[in-house]
């Protein structure tokens, strides 16, 4: 079950009715991560795992501090550090990864199964599990690559940004352990007001490029990062610096459906009236007569 | 076989059992294929157990069609090589179409229009493979990126499409063309169709070329 109301759902993957619209237009919730004050703790990785009952496997260092090294089905969020060099300078970049809670959500659009994709009023973006068939098409709608498909029940996984947490009015749990706050959450509004305060502090400290990350490709993020280098952001560990939903999947998803059952529609009618126009195409009694003629006058 | 003498064998059990092979498991992806492509067909998810078992069972399905259709690529290829004779019939598909086969090229044992299907089929079962594998996530995931996989998604549904259209066209002749069906059915047509639709095929086979 999705763990907010039936009558908050704004979109719903693979579906075509009209979503409810009773409800007042409720608020945009965002959760607001600032790059500049993290401090690599991982936290954040711990409250996930343990809100939502969760057990990342033993895995390996692969030498860095990112541990585990990608995301997985069991980690949601992941610690993405960066050493960042130029000129005399280094600086260590970490980036908190995990679901960016598009507003025009590629996996949804992508996904295949009626109902296994939701984004509901409030912008968060949340998979039904008992719906999802396990496909994979999720992972190639999303821009940022967040879903991570079970081997164990071949279903997709990715943050919930703590839905069964928001419904209630709580913080999602990243954001209540964060020991610097560099994780806030609430309105979108005020988060994107409160990132202007700090994009202002940090510009006062000589980050003349500081800026907020709401990439328009994808409709805005209800997760957005205050970066000290908003004008690249693929420095953090490969951010997208112009996300957007592939146009292959615009293609797939769009124009070839409608197309594709109207060409099929469309054979299976012009055979029918070919048929009642022109009729079957029968062999003659002439022809079976020269046939046979030919036949039999083969010396056997 | 039949002891009849007054028909013509055309196709051999194995041939035919080859065939509906081919034909059965196209079928059967053509509807989980579709029930994951349109999601108003999703419904024939139902048909299969279920949207996980369709997922689960569907590329299983298209090895058996690319095993099977293989045997029928080199049982009847070399019938299907294009001629001169195509050609010219091609440029009277209009008059095929209006059932007045007169003055037409005398036809070996393909026309042009089964050779179309046949060589139609034969490249897109190809792409379908090979885009169907990349988009195997099970066994395959590791060994291509996102980009090729979305590619390979839209490849997919395109000649999924095409493979479906012919596919109609080709059961459209079968239903349209009299006499045509107990070729795949029953292993044998009668002289008077071999003799209308097929007739240097049908001088060979009675020794009168």
């Amino acid at each position: 079950m999705a763990t907010l109301q039936s009558l908050d759902i704004r979109r719903r993957s693979a579906s075509t009715d009209t979503p409810p619209q009773v409800r007042q237009s409720p608020v945009e919730v965002a959760k607001l991560i600032d790059v500049s004050k993290c401090i690599g703790c991982k936290a954040c990785q711990a409250a996930c795992l343990e809100w939502n009952d969760l057990k990342q496997p033993i895995g390996y260092t692969d030498g860095t501090y990112n541990n585990p090294t990608d995301l997985t089905p069991t980690s949601w969020t992941v610690m993405r550090f960066t050493e960042y060099e130029h000129g005399d300078d280094l600086e260590w970049l970490i980036r908190k990864d995990g679901c960016m809670h598009c507003d025009d959500p590629g996996c949804l659009k992508a996904c295949p199964a009626p109902g296994a994709i939701v984004q509901y009023t409030n912008g968060i973006v949340d998979f039904v599990s008992e719906n999802c068939i396990g496909c994979g098409y999720c992972v190639k709608g999303c821009p940022f690559n967040i879903p991570r498909i079970s081997q164990v029940d071949r279903k997709a996984y990715k943050c919930t940004l703590c839905s069964d947490r928001v419904s209630v009015g709580q913080a999602p749990a990243c954001a209540k352990a964060c020991p610097t706050q560099a994780i806030y959450f609430g309105s979108k509004e005020d988060m994107i007001g409160h990132a202007e305060h700090r994009i202002t502090d940090l510009k006062s400290r000589g980050f003349k490029n500081a800026g907020l990350y709401n990439p328009p490709g994808v409709g805005g993020t209800h997760v957005m990062y205050v970066l000290h280098h908003a004008d690249k952001p693929s420095l953090y560990a490969g951010l997208p610096d112009d996300p957007k939903i592939s146009p292959l999947i615009g293609f797939w998803k769009g124009i070839i459906k409608p197309i594709s059952l109207a060409a099929i529609a469309f054979a299976g009618v012009f055979g029918f009236l070919h048929y009642i126009t022109k009729g079957p195409n029968e062999v003659s009694d002439s022809d079976q007569r020269k046939a046979d003629e030919l036949a039999e006058g083969k010396p056997k | 076989m039949s002891e009849n003498t007054n028909v013509v064998s055309r196709y051999t059990t194995a041939a035919r059992i080859n065939h509906w092979i081919t034909a059965a498991s196209l079928i059967l992806l053509a509807l989980s294929g579709m029930a994951l492509f349109h999601p108003s067909l999703f419904f024939l998810t139902n048909l299969f157990g279920g949207g996980q078992m369709t997922r689960a069972v569907h590329p299983w399905i298209g090895v058996v069609l690319a095993i099977s259709f293989l045997g029928l690529f080199f049982r009847f290829f070399s019938l299907n090589l294009w001629t001169r004779d195509d050609t010219v019939w091609m440029k009277n598909l209009g008059k095929v179409i209006n059932n007045d086969e007169e003055g037409l090229p005398e036809l070996g044992k393909y026309n042009a229009g089964q050779k179309l299907v046949f060589w139609g089929q034969s490249i897109l079962i190809l792409l379908l493979f090979g885009s169907g594998l990349i988009l195997w996530d099970v066994y395959f995931e590791a060994y291509t990126s996102i980009d090729q996989k979305r590619l390979a998604a839209v490849v997919h549904a395109l000649c999924a499409i095409g493979a479906i259209l012919i596919w109609i066209v080709h059961v459209y002749a079968a239903i349209w063309v009299k006499g045509t069906l107990r070729a795949m059915t029953r292993g044998s047509v009668t002289r008077g169709w071999s003799w209308k639709h097929h007739r240097k095929w049908f001088r060979q086979e009675v020794g009168k070329p």
